[in-house]
C-alpha cells in the first residue's frame, strides 16, 4: 500500500469490508497532549487508554492500515505484508533472524500476526534478582500487575481455562477455552508421563462471539493475520475503541526523529507520511516501536544536547536485548495430526517456569503444541540441513508431525544490543544492526527443555524424534525500566529519567522476560502507564 | 527434471478444486491466481544468471515426475525484480539481489574451474556435488567475494528456493496440506479425523478408492 488510509475525518473500519468510521483529526502544528510512535500492544492500548481519559492523542504507525475481512488472504507468503521487511543486520555468535517471528509493520503492530498466546508472568520474575538471584528487579509489584493482567484479559476475551494449574489463584478467564486439536493432545498425553499439569493455553481469540468479533474457525493461518476478526488483535480492539474516545492514528507515518528543545523537554516527532517529512507538535512523547525500533528511534534523535540519543544518560539504551529461546523438538506420529488446524499452540506446560528444583540454570520455559504451516514447515527442516529428495520424503510426513517448542527465557546482557548501522533505508535513515549471543545459562536451559521434551515427546507416542536447536522469538528490553537512573532508562512507569516528557510503552522496558509470550504482560504495562499519566496529571505534574 | 522424489500419500487431491468452495474468500482467490501466472520468462536474471539458477532449483527442489513442474526459478525471479526482502539479513551477507548474482555467479565460476563448462551444463550428479560443496562451506573461489557459501546456501538458496516451492498450489497437494480455509474453517480437530474438504491419506486399506475419492475432495 502506498498511500496512508486514514485522512479527511475517516479511517478504515475493520470490521466492514471498504468501511470507513469517523475519526478526529488534529492538525500538525497543534500542540497535542500524547503523540505516540508505534501501535502495537503497546502504543495501541496506551493510545486507547490515554484517549479515554480525555487527552489528545495522536498515535504514529510505520505500517498499513488494512481490513481483515477482504485483505487477509489465507496465504504464508502474500500476509508477509504484515511483517517488518525493511533490512536489518544481524551478526554476533548467534546472529537473529527477524521479521514474521517477531517483527510487525502495521496499525496493530505484531499483535495482527502474534499466535495470541497470553500468559502472566510468575508472580516471583517481577523480583528475579531478589528472590530468585538473577536479572534484575522490576520496579512494579506483581500484585499490581495482577489486576492490570485482569483488565487486559477482561478486554481482549481471553479464551482459557476454567482452573489454571500455575501460580496464586486467578479469576476464570472470560471467554471458554477452545476445544483441543491433536497436536495439542499429543502435548497433554507427554505431559502426564512426565508426572506434570498441562492447561489449554489462553488465547486472544474468541471461543463465542465478542461484539463484531465471530467466534474462531480454526482455520489455522493466526500467525499470517486473522481474516474473520476473531483474534483479538490491537487492530480490532484497542484502536476502535481509541478511534470512539478521539484519538488520532496516522497509517504509513514512519517517524525519524524526536526533537527536543533547548530545556530539554521534548517537543515533538518529526515523521514521513505521504510523501514528505512533517512534524506534530506534542506536549509528551511516547516510543512503542519495540525493542529494535525504540532504541533505533532514540539513537536517531541524538542532538547537542544529548549526543549519545534520548534518554540514554545510563547509556543503556540498546543494551540487554532479550530474545525467547525457541527451541523445539519434533517427531512422526502414527495417528494424523494435521496440525494446520485451528490456532498454533492450543496446549501449553509451564511447569519449568514454577518449579525451581532440578534446574542447573536461572529463568524458566513453557513449552506448547505446534502447528506449522507449509512454508514454515520446510523452513525448520530446511533448518537440519534437509533438501532435495531427503526434504521431499520428510515433507510428506507433514500431517503426521508433532512439536513441543519452548519460549524460553534468556538473560540480559548489555553485549547484545541495538546500534545504528551505516547502510540507509529506503527513509534515509541509518538501519538496525542487531548483535545477539546466547549466555552460558542460555544453553543449560535450552538443554534442559530439549531433554524435558524430547522424553515427553516419545512418552506420547512420538517416533524419528529430532531438535530443532536455533530458533528464537520475541524481542524485549533495550530501555529498561528499574528504581535507578544509572541502570534504568526509564522508571516504573515508563517515563523517562533525563526527559520527564519522554515515554516508552512495549517490550524494550523488560528487565527480564520470564518464560511466557510478552504481548499480554506489554499490554498490562501500557494499562498501568495510562493509570499512573492520569494519577501524575492530577497532581500537576505531567 | 529431478523425478526421484516420493510418491505422494494424497494420490488424486488437487487443493485447487476448493477454488470455488467457502474455503477460499476473494482475495486468496486473487493471491494464489497472481502467483500461478508468474512469467515463466525471468525479468531480473541475466541470460547466464537464468540458466543458472533455473539449474540450481532443478537441482535442490525434488519435485514429483507426473506433474507440471513448480516454476522454481521463475518464482525467485519474480521476487528479485520486487527486491522484496526478510526484514534482516546475516552480517556475512551482501542484501538480497547482491547476493543471489555473486552467488549464481560463483557457482559457475567454480564449474568452469573444477569441469571447464558452466553451473547449468554439469551432468546433475557433479551439479549436486558442487551444491554440497557448497553447503558445507567448502566453496570459497574469488567470484564468491568474500561471501560465505554455506551461509549463501542455507540463508538464500534454500530458503528462497522452498518459500517460493510451498507457496505454490501443488506443493500443498502433494503434502495433503488443507490450505486455505477461509471462511469455512475446519470442523474435525482430533486425531485421524478429517473435514470432507480434506484430503485422504491413502493407506492399504483405502488404495484402490483413494484417489478417486480425493478427486473428489472439496
Amino acid at each position: 500500500m502506498q498511500h496512508p488510509r486514514a485522512r479527511d475525518r475517516r479511517a478504515p473500519d475493520v470490521f466492514r469490508k471498504g468501511g470507513w468510521v469517523p475519526m478526529r483529526e488534529y492538525p500538525c502544528d497543534e500542540e497535542v497532549d500524547f503523540v505516540i510512535v508505534g501501535t502495537g500492544a503497546g502504543g495501541a492500548t496506551l493510545a486507547c487508554r490515554l484517549a479515554e481519559q480525555g487527552f489528545k492523542v495522536v498515535a504514529l504507525d510505520a505500517g498499513a492500515w488494512w481490513r481483515p475481512l477482504e485483505e487477509f488472504a489465507s496465504d504464508e507468503a502474500h500476509q508477509q505484508k504484515l511483517y517488518w521487511t525493511d533490512e536489518r543486520i544481524c551478526d554476533g555468535e548467534n546472529p537473529l533472524k527477524m521479521g514474521g517471528n517477531n517483527s510487525g509493520k502495521a496499525v496493530g503492530g505484531s499483535t495482527v500476526h502474534f499466535a495470541m498466546v497470553s500468559l502472566r508472568f510468575r508472580p516471583e520474575w517481577f523480583k528475579c534478582r531478589s528472590l530468585l538471584g538473577y536479572g534484575a528487579d522490576w520496579p512494579i509489584d506483581w500484585r499490581e500487575m495482577w489486576h492490570y493482567y485482569d483488565e487486559v484479559e477482561q478486554a481482549l476475551s481471553i479464551a482459557g481455562p476454567i482452573n489454571y494449574p500455575w501460580g496464586p489463584p486467578r479469576k476464570r478467564y472470560p471467554y471458554r477455552s477452545h476445544e483441543l486439536n491433536a497436536a495439542a493432545l499429543v502435548l497433554a498425553r507427554g505431559a502426564e508421563a512426565m508426572g506434570t499439569a498441562w492447561s489449554a493455553t489462553p488465547l486472544a481469540t474468541v471461543s463465542a462471539p465478542q461484539g463484531k468479533s465471530p467466534p474462531c474457525v480454526y482455520r489455522g493461518f493466526c500467525v499470517a493475520g486473522c481474516a474473520t476478526n476473531a483474534k483479538q488483535s490491537a487492530l480490532v480492539t484497542w484502536i476502535p475503541r481509541a478511534l470512539k474516545a478521539g484519538a488520532e492514528i496516522r497509517d504509513l507515518a514512519m517517524a525519524g526523529r524526536i526533537e527536543t528543545n533547548d530545556v530539554g523537554r521534548a517537543v515533538g516527532v518529526e515523521y514521513f507520511r505521504d510523501g514528505a517529512w512533517r512534524f506534530q507538535r506534542a506536549r509528551n512523547v511516547v516510543v512503542a516501536g519495540y525493542a529494535i525500533e525504540t532504541p533505533r528511534l532514540l539513537l536517531l534523535s541524538a542532538n547537542h544536547r544529548f549526543p549519545d540519543g534520548l534518554a540514554n544518560s545510563s547509556g543503556l539504551v540498546g543494551k540487554n536485548l532479550m530474545v525467547q529461546s525457541n527451541q523445539a523438538v519434533w517427531g512422526v506420529m502414527d495417528e494424523e495430526i494435521r496440525g494446520y488446524k485451528g490456532p498454533p499452540s492450543l496446549s501449553i506446560n509451564e511447569h519449568w517456569n514454577y518449579e525451581d528444583k532440578g534446574k542447573d540454570f536461572f529463568g524458566g520455559y513453557a513449552y506448547m503444541s505446534q502447528g506449522p504451516l507449509p512454508a514454515g514447515w520446510a523452513s525448520t527442516q530446511n533448518g537440519r540441513g534437509l533438501w532435495g529428495a531427503e526434504l521431499s520424503r520428510e515433507m510428506q510426513k507433514y500431517n503426521h508431525q508433532a512439536g513441543l517448542k519452548i519460549v524460553g527465557e534468556t538473560l540480559p546482557q548489555e553485549r547484545n544490543r541495538v546500534t545504528l548501522a551505516d547502510e540507509k533505508d529506503q527513509y534515509g535513515l541509518p538501519i538496525a544492526r542487531i548483535t545477539y549471543a546466547f549466555c552460558d545459562n542460555d544453553k543449560k536451559l535450552i538443554a534442559h527443555s530439549l531433554h524435558f521434551m524430547e522424553q515427553a515427546l516419545e512418552a506420547a507416542g512420538g517416533k524419528e524424534i529430532w531438535r530443532q536447536e536455533d530458533d528464537t522469538c520475541h524481542l524485549n528490553g533495550t530501555a529498561r525500566m528499574g528504581d535507578d537512573p544509572r541502570t534504568s532508562v526509564v522508571n516504573a512507569d515508563c517515563r523517562s529519567w533525563d526527559i520527564p516528557n519522554l515515554w516508552i510503552c512495549d517490550g524494550s522496558v523488560f528487565p527480564t522476560v520470564g518464560g511466557v509470550n510478552p504481548s499480554l504482560t506489554i499490554q498490562a504495562i501500557a494499562c498501568r502507564t495510562a493509570d499512573r499519566i492520569h494519577a501524575i496529571a492530577q497532581r500537576g505534574e505531567l | 527434471m529431478n523425478n526421484d522424489a516420493t510418491t505422494t500419500r494424497y494420490p488424486g487431491y488437487d487443493v485447487l478444486n476448493k477454488r470455488n468452495t467457502p474455503s477460499w474468500d476473494p482475495i486468496t482467490r486473487q493471491v494464489v491466481e497472481d502467483r500461478l501466472s508468474t512469467p515463466r520468462e525471468p525479468r531480473f536474471f541475466d541470460p547466464a544468471q537464468w540458466a543458472a539458477a533455473t539449474a540450481l532449483c532443478n537441482c535442490v527442489v525434488a519435485q514429483p515426475g507426473d506433474r507440471l513442474a513448480v516454476p522454481v526459478a521463475a518464482m525467485l525471479d519474480a521476487r528479485l525484480l520486487e527486491d522484496q526482502g526478510d526484514g534482516w539479513r546475516d552480517a556475512r551477507l551482501p542484501p538480497l539481489r547482491e547476493a543471489w548474482c555473486t552467488g549464481l555467479a560463483a557457482l559457475d565460476a567454480e564449474a568452469q574451474a573444477e569441469h571447464q563448462r558452466v553451473f547449468a551444463q554439469l551432468a546433475p550428479d557433479r551439479q549436486t556435488a558442487l551444491v554440497e560443496q557448497m553447503q558445507c562451506g567448502r566453496l570459497r573461489a574469488a567470484a564468491w567475494r568474500g561471501m560465505p557459501s554455506d551461509l549463501f546456501f542455507s540463508e538464500r538458496v534454500l530458503h528462497d528456493l522452498y518459500g517460493a516451492y510451498y507457496s505454490h498450489p501443488a506443493s500443498w497437494s502433494e503434502i495433503g496440506f488443507g490450505g486455505p480455509a477461509n471462511p469455512r474453517g475446519y470442523v474435525r480437530l482430533n486425531k485421524n479425523r478429517r473435514d470432507p474438504w480434506e484430503a485422504i491419506e491413502a493407506t492399504a486399506e483405502n488404495a484402490a478408492t483413494v484417489k478417486g475419492e480425493n478427486t473428489r475432495v472439496r
